[in-house]
């Protein structure tokens, strides 16, 4: 279904970013391009050890060293633990008993330079006492008498989850094919270019300012407030422009703490800038897990009943873990009708960094088991890989057996164009794969998924009523308007959102609007930069205070033109009656007339998602006020002598609900398939004795430009009741189907199922190994760790159901222009 | 040790006092209060603090001031003239080609190289020319599409395209 965009005149147009021009001049300010008068540089003192009791810190040759202004261990921090999510509260700044990890920081320094605040930190004498280190999710429940934490749902286990919706048994007692597959996803980073940097200054009134490379400026707020022992009141936090997060600047950092108490105690403002090295251990990417998958099908390729476990390796610390373990299941039966479900998962503690949130937050890993297997059941049953998913997506308006609602699918308009676009009806000749399509050692070969993603998380980090996103927004007689949401733009064009709606409701051009973001003095809170939400949430929120704006303005214009305000419009910079255009004002004009009429203009806006949480534990995780859909075709060859693959082309469709923008869409889906590919090809964040193998750019191997294909992009518009204008979310979808579709080309085109990502040539070659022997070509996973799930929670499945409070949410304007209470 | 180095940057003359070991790098970004200049790794992997040097790209993470005096060197802040947008910058702004414009200066900065050398480049050309910046938002794409359009503008306009 297609959406008319003729009635807009912002909406849908591919207008440069607001922040665009500061960009490629080289204005933006990025946190570590501030300095302030007597600024001092700070470092941190990290652990060599993966895991090690501290049995002494002597800081004082350190201290005594010439340029040295202050060091400072975990003794001169209040003595709490903290952790994003109010469940794993584990983490210290400065390691005051036991380090957990290579790179934990124990101590910290704030000199006149970066080179004295080094040679500081040398002179910092630290006795450990090393413990034995668990470096993978086998050793950690083999060793049940080497605890990394005391907390947690058993020895090295931090969490264990079972969620089970419908009668499993019947379900595959139903099915005429089950398959039971493992697979493996190897962790993997973020990679952003700009390393993490923050700038502190603790000022002689008692007030700490924090400027900070982060994506969630407000949980750094609530956090410094605990952390530090000051009154969250006396605190700012200003998110500068991000230089790439993708998740990983989402949690409070030790950086970040150490610069605002070396500032206190200095009464300096204290930079410290992470290096490239530190960024690799701070890390909070992508999990690795291990996953065992059980589905049922019918002979027609619908799906019965699905199992899904997975293990996850967390590494150190809690961070986002809980959420990531949830999401490594509960998003799975959005996007085709699974009508019974059943997930178990584990997150288990080692001593490498912690995982956390990356582009896509615990769902590429099972979407990458779900879409090969579907491939490998279809040619078993001898479906077409493309015609048996399109006829199982799911109903729109629907819930899921885990008691989701969905709203519009895209997905089936989705599959038809990437389809056609590929040419896959041409490419694809069939199973069985591995057959010569080609002559030479180069095999050419297509691959086919879909995938589904939230557009953001229906509940917030901590459990509360308030909104999860807010604007101000002003006019006055100049004719600007002004809005402020503490919405954080990583460079996805959130500040650009923020002017492209109201502009679009006043009839203004967004130059016309001054965009304020993420500043927690001036801006209304909105939750961060994570999970989607942003575009949706700080939308919905802009509209809202642009609509009530307008409102008043359209009053006093109304009693000046002697007409009903509900005949005015506002477009081209003024208002008027359509009917009567030349004696239309200019837009400041009528805010003059509505100032003079209501005093100053600022208005809020305030979204909270639909609440819809499934009435069970574990509930709260995965409910989101919309899903966007993806369909994605790849076309690649695989050299046979040397296992390289080279992908030449990829095709993907996705259901963005409405592109405000299609350029930011288009941009957003773009680096998706590229982040996908580098996972799907080369990027594996692994260890060896606790330390990284390659934590430099150069050893961590990521796409360059020449390895990055074409990449053609389709839109799909949906016109979605929940979001701003109807959109959904870009930013993280199109990544998911990416990894499958390499898989599932690979097989297509030299007939060896890779079932573990990273798919590297020496893979490639073992598979075409194994098979020349007359084994079966497949590399991957062959055990699965002996681990007891806990009892399942069991309740009854929703599939099918209709859809649950659609528009329906907190603080949304009633007929009357009033809130709701 | 600190040395006197006379450095010619974005065409004006300057003068710092710097330790010698200092890279290029960190004089333009602490010395010069050229904070266009990023940096990503500060070992020559990225391609983010690139700038020109003679014309010609350079990493300055691994160059020396002191090697470079009596050289042009070019950073983006030198990139517009008279307030004119160098073509490069214009099309990255209209297509999308900064996301998070962390990459962006180095980026445009070989490419101005690649551009300079004559007539407009392939699709292929650009992609080696740029194989050694890295970006982690755009796939590469829409940084493509910008190049390609502002070498087209350029070549139209004789040259530098719009800017005089």
């Amino acid at each position: 279904m297609s959406v008319e965009k003729q009635r807009f005149s912002v909406i849908g147009q591919p207008l440069p970013k607001i922040d665009a021009w500061a960009k490629v001049t080289g204005e933006t300010r990025y946190a570590d391009d501030l300095v302030l008068p007597r600024m001092a540089y700070g470092k941190l003192l990290r652990s060599p050890h993966p895991h090690a009791l501290i049995r002494r810190i002597d800081v004082t040759r350190a201290r005594a060293l010439p340029g040295v202004y202050a060091v400072i261990t975990g003794a001169d921090l209040p003595r709490v633990k903290f952790g994003i999510l109010p469940v794993s509260q584990d983490e210290e700044a400065l390691c005051t008993e036991k380090v957990r990890m290579v790179g934990d920081a124990v101590a910290a320094v704030a000199a006149v330079d970066e080179e004295t605040a080094e040679r500081a930190c040398r002179l910092i004498e630290v006795d450990y006492e090393p413990l034995p280190a668990l470096m993978s999710i086998e050793e950690s429940l083999a060793h049940p008498e080497v605890r990394i934490h005391e907390y947690g749902d058993g020895p090295n286990v931090h969490k264990n989850v079972s969620l089970q919706f419908g009668d499993l048994e019947a379900a595959f007692a139903r099915a005429d094919l089950v398959r039971e597959d493992v697979f493996y996803y190897e962790g993997n980073t973020h990679l952003p270019l700009e390393q993490h940097a923050a700038v502190a200054q603790w000022g002689p009134d008692g007030k700490l300012t924090l400027w900070s490379s982060t994506q969630t400026p407000h949980y750094v707020h609530r956090l410094l407030a605990v952390i530090l022992g000051v009154p969250a009141a006396h605190i700012r936090v200003i998110a500068a422009p991000v230089g790439g997060g993708f998740g990983g600047k989402l949690d409070p950092f030790a950086h970040e703490i150490a610069a605002c108490r070396l500032s206190q105690l200095t009464g300096r403002p204290v930079k410290i800038a992470l290096t490239r090295e530190e960024v690799f251990y701070v890390h909070r990417g992508r999990h690795p897990v291990l996953m065992w998958i059980k589905t049922g099908f019918t002979r027609q390729g619908d799906i019965t009943g699905c199992h899904l476990r997975t293990w996850l390796d967390g590494g150190a610390y809690g961070s986002y873990g809980v959420a990531s373990t949830f999401y490594t299941g509960v998003v799975n039966p959005v996007t085709y009708k699974m009508p019974v479900y059943k997930f178990e998962a584990a997150r288990i503690f080692t001593n490498k960094p912690p995982c956390g949130p990356k582009r896509g937050h615990g769902t590429p890993q099972p979407r990458f088991a779900l879409e090969v297997q579907i491939d490998k059941a279809a040619e078993q049953l001898g479906l077409d890989p493309v015609e048996m998913r399109r006829r199982i997506v799911a109903e729109p308006f629907t819930r899921t057996a885990n008691h989701l609602t969905i709203t519009t699918i895209g997905l089936g308009e989705c599959i038809d164009k990437v389809v056609a676009a590929s040419g896959w009806r041409q490419k694809w000749a069939g199973w069985p794969g591995g057959r010569r399509r080609s002559s030479g050692p180069r095999r050419r070969g297509v691959g086919f998924a879909c995938s589904a993603y939230l557009t953001g998380a229906g509940t917030a980090i901590y459990w509360n009523s308030m909104p999860h996103s807010g604007v101000v927004l002003r006019a006055d007689r100049s004719g600007a308007v002004t809005i402020q949401c503490g919405a954080t733009d990583i460079g996805q064009g959130s500040d650009s959102i923020l002017a492209y709606l109201p502009a679009e409701v006043l009839g203004l051009s967004p130059r016309d609007i001054h965009v304020h973001p993420a500043d927690t003095s001036l801006t209304p809170v909105d939750l961060g930069s994570y999970s989607s939400r942003v575009t949706l949430m700080c939308g919905m929120a802009a509209i809202q205070a642009a609509e009530r704006l307008k409102a008043v303005v359209a009053r006093a214009v109304a009693a000046k033109l002697e007409c009903p305000p509900e005949a005015l419009a506002f477009r081209d910079g003024r208002v008027g009656r359509p009917d009567d255009w030349e004696r239309a004002l200019t837009f400041a004009q009528a805010v003059e007339l509505a100032e003079a009429r209501h005093g100053v203009l600022a208005f809020p806006g305030s979204y909270a998602p639909p609440r819809r949480a499934g009435k069970y534990k574990g509930g709260g995780v995965g409910p989101s006020p919309c899903y966007s859909y993806t369909a994605c075709v790849v076309e690649l060859s695989v050299d046979e002598e040397t296992g390289e693959i080279t992908v030449h082309d990829v095709w993907i469709a996705h259901d963005v609900g409405r592109a405000l923008n299609p350029l930011l869409v288009e941009g957003q889906v773009e680096g998706s398939v590229y982040m996908g590919l580098g996972e799907a090809l080369m990027e594996a964040q692994v260890f060896r004795k606790g330390l990284h193998k390659t934590p430099s750019m150069l050893e961590y191997k990521s796409p360059t430009a020449l390895e990055t294909p074409e990449i053609h992009t389709i839109l799909v518009e949906t016109d979605d009741p929940e979001g701003p204008f109807g959109a959904k979310e870009a930013g993280q979808g199109p990544l998911l189907p990416v990894l499958p579709a390499i898989a599932n080309a690979v097989y297509d085109a030299v007939g060896v199922r890779v079932d573990e990502v990273p798919i590297t040539p020496e893979k490639i070659l073992k598979g075409l190994e194994a098979r020349r022997q007359g084994k079966p070509a497949r590399v991957g996973p062959e055990r699965i760790p002996v681990f007891r799930f806990r009892d399942p929670i069991v309740v009854e499945s929703a599939f099918g159901l209709p859809a649950e409070n659609v528009a329906v949410r907190p603080f949304a304007d009633g007929p009357d222009g009033g809130a709701r209470p | 040790m600190r040395v006197r180095v006379s450095l010619t940057v974005n065409g004006e003359q300057r003068e710092v006092l710097v330790a010698a070991h200092k890279t290029l790098l960190e004089v333009l970004r602490e010395d010069l209060g050229l904070t266009g200049t990023k940096h990503g790794c500060e070992l020559g992997e990225c391609g983010t603090c690139t700038v020109l040097v003679d014309g010609v790209p350079i990493l300055s993470c691994l160059a020396l001031p002191v090697e470079l005096e009596g050289r042009a060197i070019t950073t983006v802040e030198g990139m517009a003239r008279g307030g004119q947008l160098h073509p490069l910058q214009q099309a990255f702004a209209e297509l999308g080609a900064a996301q998070c414009g962390y990459c962006t200066p180095g980026i445009l900065l070989t490419a101005q190289a690649l551009l300079e050398r004559g007539a407009p480049p392939t699709r292929q050309e650009i992609r080696e020319a740029l194989a050694g910046n890295l970006c982690r938002c755009t796939g590469y794409t829409k940084i493509l599409d910008a190049v390609e359009l502002a070498a087209l503008r350029m070549a139209a306009a004789g040259g530098r395209g719009a800017a005089p």
